[in-house]
C-alpha cells in the first residue's frame, strides 16, 4: 500500500516535471538569476513584472507568483521609502493568485513577511492588526508542511524583533533558529523550487548567542 | 545549472533577434506623471518590460500577428489593447486612469474628528488612546475636551462646542440618540458619561457640519459605533478603592456570536475617608452598573447587536447656602436609568446595505433640595427667596426611536443613503404638587449622496426632514460638504450646514408655542497626514436664530454667532516611544438667549483653549506613563437681575482665573506581550490637577446680589487607583511551540 502511494506521487512528480516546458524552465531561471543580482526597488519591480508575465502566460504554475511575490517583499525589507501598503496589496494578490493554482506553505512564508512590512509601518498601533495576522500566516503554513524550515525561520526573526519585555529576544529566538536550521540541513532541494534562508539561519543563530 | 540556462537562452536571443520586433513607450497617470514599476505585458507570451523612472519602457518580441498589449500598475486600471504586430516597431504612450481606493480617498474632514480603531490614517484617537488621556479617567468626553473646538468646562457634564451649550451637544450610539449619555449630576460638579470607552470600535466627533443623517444637535454630534465580536472569551475582573467589578465575555465556538454580562459597583465611602470634599455628603455616592449583550453574524454576512444595561445611584450632599451663614442646602438623589440598543447591519447584496437600530431607555430621578440650618434640620424661614429653593421633583424621561437607512454603493466609492426614523419622547416630572407630561412624536426622513468625482475630490450632499408633533412645526435642514486632496497627504474641505434642535423640555413645560432653535454652520478646513502625524487647522463661522429666551417670557428671540480657529498636531515619530497632541481653539462668541438681558459673551465660553497630551510606553519595564495639560483663559460671569427701576440688566459681572489643569496617569502591564498568558493584568493610577491650580468654573450670587461664591471642584484633585485583570487564551504561538 505504501509501496503504492510513493509509486503514484512519483509518476505525478514526473508528469509535473514534464509539463514544465523548457521554455519555462529556461525563462525562470533567467529570472531567477536576475533576482539574485537585482539592488533596487526598480530592479526587483522589474523582475516581479517578470515572473508575473511568465505565470499569466503558463497559467498553472504557481512558482512565477511566488517569486514575483518574493521579489516584491525584497524591494519592501531594502527600501524603505517605498509604500507597504501599495507593495503588500500587490503581494497579497500575487499570492492568491498563486494559491489558485497551489495552495502550500511556501506561499504563507511570501503573506507572511508582507504583512510584516506592513506592521512595520507604524509598530505601536499596527502591532494588534498586521502583527497578529502576520502570526496566523505561520500557523496555516504550519498547518500545510509543519517542516518548512523558511517558516520556523521567520518566526524566529519575528521572535527577535519583539523586545524582550514583550516575550520576544534573542533567548526565545535562538531555539526557534536551531528548529530552523535543522529542517534545512535535511530539505531535499528540488529544481526552481525555494530554498533561501539557510545561511540567514546561521548568520541569526550566530546574532543570538 | 542556471548558469548554462542563462548561456542557452542568450544564444537564442541572438539568433531570433533578426526576427524581432521592438516594442517601446511611456507610461504616465492623466496629469502626465510619468509612473515608475508599471508592468507592460504582450498578453500570454513572456515578452514584456517594466517602465522606468521616466515611465519608460521598451523591448522586443518575436511573436507575430495579433496580440494583446496589456498595461498594469497597482492602484491604477488596467489598460489593454490588441495590436498587430508586423516588422515596424511601435511607440505607444499611455495615460493610466487612477483607481478608486478608500484609503487614498480624499475625506471629508470639515468639523469632523475620527477616532476609529480603522486603519485609514485620518484616524484621530482610537479607545485606547481615550483610555490612556492622563486626566481623563476613561471618560470619553472628558477626552474629548482635548481636542479642538471644545471647552474645559468642569461644572456641568456635556461637550462645550464653539460657543454652544452641553446640551446642544448629542449622542448616538449605532445611529440611534441617547437621551441621557451622563449620570444625573448635582448642582455645579460634573458627572461622568454612562459608557465606557471599550464599547466601541469607532467615534466620531464632530465640532459641526455634520451628516444628515444626524440631527437635533445645534453645535456638534458624538457618533459612537459598537464594537462586534470579541476576539476570544474573557472574564474579566476590576478591583480599586472606589470601585470594584467584573464580568464574562462569551464567544462561540465558531466565532460566529457573543454574548456577556457585566456588573459594577461604585461607592465613594472610603474614598471621601482618605480625600477631604469641599461638601459634607451626608449621603456617600453609591451605583450599581449592570450590562449584558449579545452579537451575532447573519448568514449573508450582517451583524446583529443588542446591548442593555440597568443602572441606580444615590447621593446626597450638603453646600453653605448663599443667602445665609445659618442655613445650608442639603441636595439629594436617586437615579435608575435603564438603556437597550438593538441594532442590525446588512447586506442586501447588489451594491445595498441596510442599517436598522431601534433605541429603548427610562430614566427615572428623584431629586430633592431642603433648606437645613447648622444641625441639619429642616427649617422654615419665611423668606420666600430661601423657602421656596425647597423642592421634591420625580423626574421620569421616556425614550424610544427606530431608525432605517438603506445605502446603495455606486460606481467608485460614490453611495447615497437614505433613511428615516422616529423618536417617542415621554417626560413626566412631578415638582412638589406640580405635574407636567410632555409628550412628543418626532419624525424625519433625510437622504445624502456622497459623490467622488476622483480620488482627489469628492463632494457629500445631504437633506434632512424633521416633524416635531408637540411643536407641530417641521423643519428642512440642507447640509453640504467637499473635500480636495491638495497633495499626496494634504487635503482641504468646507462644510456648510443649517441645524436645528427643539426647545428643551425644561423650557417647553412653560409653553410649546415655540419653534425648533436653528444654527448655521460654515468650516473650512485643512489637515496633512502621514502615517504618524496629523496637522489641521480649521475656521469655522456660526449663525444662531430662533433661540429659547426665558425672560421675560419664554419665546424664540434669542440668536448669536460664533467664530473662530482652531489646531491640531499630533506626532508620534519625531521622540521615539513619545505620542504626543497639541490643541489650539481661538473662540469668539456671543448670544443673547435664556435669561440674558443682551448679547453678551456667555458664561461658558472662554477665547483661548489649549491642551497638550503626552503618551509614553516604556517597555522595558512595561509601563506607561501619560500627561495632560490643559488650560484656558478666564470665563466670564455675570449676575443678571431687576434693578430698583424695574429694568432687567447686568448687575455685576468679571471673569474667572484662568484655567490650568495638569493630569498624570500611570499604568503597569505586566503580561503585556507575554505568549500564552492566561491573564492580563493592568495596574492604573491617575491623578487629576497634580498642581492643585486652584480651578474657579464660575460665581454664585445671593438672592441681594451682594454675595459672590466662586464654584469650585468638590475636591481639588481627584485620584484614582485600580486593578485590572482579564482571562483568556490567547493561543496564536500553540503549533510553534509544541514543534519546539
Amino acid at each position: 500500500m505504501k509501496q503504492l502511494f510513493i509509486t503514484v506521487i512519483a509518476i505525478l512528480l514526473g508528469t509535473i516535471a514534464q509539463a514544465q516546458s523548457k521554455k519555462y524552465v529556461a525563462a525562470m531561471q533567467e529570472q531567477l538569476a536576475l533576482m539574485d543580482s537585482a539592488k533596487t526597488t526598480q530592479d526587483f519591480q522589474n523582475v516581479a513584472n517578470n515572473f508575473e508575465r511568465i505565470g499569466d502566460a503558463e497559467k498553472t504554475q504557481w512558482l512565477p507568483y511566488y517569486y514575483a511575490g518574493l521579489a516584491l517583499t525584497s524591494a519592501g525589507w531594502r527600501d524603505k521609502a517605498l509604500d507597504k501598503d501599495a507593495n503588500s496589496e500587490k503581494i497579497m494578490a500575487l499570492c492568491d493568485k498563486a494559491e489558485a493554482i497551489e495552495k502550500n506553505a511556501e506561499i504563507y512564508t511570501i503573506r507572511n513577511m508582507a504583512l510584516v512590512q506592513q506592521m512595520q509601518v507604524d509598530p505601536q498601533n499596527r502591532w494588534m492588526t498586521y502583527g497578529q495576522q502576520a502570526g496566523k500566516t505561520i500557523q496555516e503554513g504550519l498547518q500545510l508542511d509543519p517542516n518548512n524550515p523558511r517558516l520556523y525561520y521567520l518566526q524566529g526573526m519575528s521572535v527577535l524583533g519583539t523586545p524582550t519585555a514583550f516575550g520576544g529576544g534573542k533567548e526565545k529566538a535562538k531555539p526557534i533558529f536551531e528548529k530552523a536550521l535543522e529542517l534545512y540541513k535535511i530539505e531535499k532541494i528540488k529544481p526552481l523550487y525555494p530554498h533561501w534562508g539557510q545561511k540567514q539561519t546561521e548568520k541569526m543563530i550566530e546574532q543570538c548567542k | 545549472m542556471r548558469v548554462l540556462g542563462i548561456a542557452l537562452l542568450m544564444s537564442l536571443a541572438t539568433i531570433s533577434s533578426l526576427a524581432q520586433v521592438k516594442i517601446s513607450g511611456r507610461v504616465t497617470d492623466i496629469k502626465k506623471n510619468p509612473l515608475t514599476g508599471a508592468s507592460i505585458t504582450l498578453k500570454d507570451t513572456y515578452d514584456g518590460a517594466t517602465s522606468d523612472s521616466s515611465g519608460k519602457f521598451q523591448f522586443t518580441t518575436a511573436e507575430k500577428g495579433e496580440q494583446t498589449l496589456l498595461i498594469s500598475f497597482v492602484g491604477y486600471k488596467s489598460w489593454e489593447q490588441k495590436v498587430t504586430i508586423g516588422k515596424e516597431p511601435f511607440n505607444f504612450t499611455v495615460e493610466l486612469k487612477e483607481e478608486f481606493n478608500e484609503l487614498k480617498a480624499v475625506v471629508i474632514t470639515a468639523g469632523t474628528f475620527e477616532a476609529s480603531d480603522k486603519k485609514r490614517a485620518a484616524t484621530v484617537l482610537n479607545s485606547i488612546d481615550i483610555a490612556t488621556t492622563a486626566g481623563s479617567n476613561a471618560d470619553i468626553t472628558t477626552a474629548l475636551k482635548t481636542l479642538p473646538g471644545a471647552q474645559q468646562i468642569g461644572e456641568r457634564e456635556g461637550l462645550f462646542v464653539r460657543g454652544g451649550t452641553g446640551q446642544e451637544t448629542k449622542q448616538f450610539i449605532d445611529g440611534t440618540l441617547v437621551n441621557n449619555p451622563f449620570y444625573t449630576s448635582s448642582p455645579d460638579i460634573a458627572s461622568r458619561g454612562r459608557f465606557s470607552p471599550f464599547l466601541f470600535k469607532g467615534t466620531v466627533f464632530t465640532a459641526g457640519g455634520y451628516s444628515a443623517l444626524y440631527g437635533q444637535a445645534l453645535s456638534s454630534a458624538l457618533i459612537l459605533e459598537s464594537i462586534d465580536l470579541p476576539e476570544k472569551s474573557v472574564a474579566s475582573f476590576f478591583v480599586s478603592p472606589l470601585t470594584w467589578g467584573g464580568g464574562y465575555q462569551q464567544l462561540s465556538p465558531n466565532k460566529k456570536s457573543s454574548w456577556g454580562v457585566n456588573y459594577g459597583y461604585v461607592n465613594l465611602f472610603v474614598y471621601f475617608g482618605l480625600v477631604k470634599q469641599t461638601p459634607d455628603y451626608f449621603r456617600i455616592p453609591e451605583f450599581h452598573n449592570g450590562d449584558a449583550n449579545f452579537r451575532f453574524k447573519t448568514k449573508k454576512g450582517g451583524m446583529v447587536k443588542f446591548y442593555s444595561s440597568f443602572s441606580t445611584g444615590k447621593f446626597g450632599l450638603r453646600q453653605p447656602n448663599i443667602d445665609s451663614a445659618d442655613l445650608k442646602n442639603a441636595f439629594g438623589l436617586i437615579n435608575r436609568n435603564f438603556y437597550n440598543n438593538l441594532s442590525w447591519k446588512e447586506n442586501l447584496g447588489n451594491g445595498w446595505r441596510m442599517n436598522l437600530g431601534a433605541a429603548f431607555s427610562i430614566n427615572d430621578d428623584d431629586i430633592s433640595l431642603q433648606i437645613q440650618n447648622l444641625s441639619n434640620n429642616a427649617v422654615t424661614t419665611g423668606k420666600s427667596y430661601i423657602d421656596n429653593k425647597n423642592f421634591v421633583l420625580n423626574h421620569r424621561q421616556d425614550f424610544a426611536q427606530i431608525r432605517g437607512v438603506l445605502e446603495k454603493k455606486l460606481r467608485g466609492l460614490s453611495a447615497v443613503r437614505f433613511g428615516s426614523e422616529y423618536w417617542y419622547n415621554n417626560d413626566k416630572s412631578k415638582y412638589n404638587t406640580y405635574t407636567t407630561i410632555l409628550k412628543d412624536n418626532f419624525a424625519s426622513v433625510f437622504g445624502e449622496a456622497d459623490i467622488y468625482l476622483t480620488n482627489a475630490l469628492a463632494a457629500k450632499i445631504g437633506t434632512r426632514f424633521e416633524y416635531s408633533s408637540v411643536l407641530r412645526k417641521a423643519n428642512i435642514a440642507p447640509r453640504l460638504s467637499l473635500a480636495y486632496k491638495t497633495g499626496k497627504d494634504a487635503q482641504v474641505s468646507a462644510a456648510y450646514g443649517v441645524f436645528y434642535q427643539k426647545p428643551e423640555n425644561t423650557d417647553m413645560i412653560y409653553t410649546t408655542n415655540l419653534t425648533y432653535t436653528k444654527a448655521i454652520h460654515y468650516i473650512l478646513n485643512y489637515q496633512k497626514t502621514t502615517n504618524a502625524r496629523i496637522f489641521r487647522a480649521e475656521v469655522f463661522y456660526k449663525k444662531y436664530k430662533d433661540l429659547i429666551k426665558t425672560i421675560p417670557s419664554t419665546n424664540n428671540n434669542g440668536f448669536g454667532y460664533a467664530q473662530g480657529i482652531e489646531f491640531f498636531w499630533r506626532d508620534k515619530k519625531t521622540v521615539k516611544n513619545l505620542d504626543y497632541w497639541v490643541s489650539y481653539s481661538y473662540l469668539d462668541t456671543k448670544r443673547d438667549f435664556q435669561n440674558y438681558p443682551q448679547q453678551i459673551r456667555p458664561n461658558f465660553a472662554t477665547e483661548h483653549t489649549a491642551s497638550l497630551v503626552t503618551k509614553r510606553f516604556v517597555t522595558k519595564i512595561k509601563t506607561g506613563f501619560n500627561f495632560t495639560y490643559s488650560y484656558a483663559t478666564g470665563r466670564p460671569y455675570y449676575n443678571f437681575r431687576y434693578d430698583n427701576n424695574g429694568k432687567y440688566g447686568i448687575a455685576d459681572q468679571g471673569r474667572t482665573i484662568d484655567y490650568h489643569s495638569l493630569g498624570f496617569s500611570v499604568n503597569y502591564v505586566p503580561s503585556v506581550g507575554k505568549q500564552n498568558a492566561k491573564a492580563f493584568w493592568v495596574f492604573f493610577a491617575s491623578i487629576t490637577n497634580v498642581l492643585g491650580s486652584n480651578q474657579v468654573f464660575g460665581y454664585n450670587y445671593s438672592y441681594n446680589g451682594l454675595i459672590k461664591q466662586a464654584i469650585n471642584p468638590p475636591a481639588r484633585r481627584f485620584y484614582f487607583i485600580g486593578i485590572f485583570l482579564s482571562l483568556g487564551v490567547d493561543r496564536t504561538d500553540d503549533a510553534i511551540n509544541n514543534n519546539l
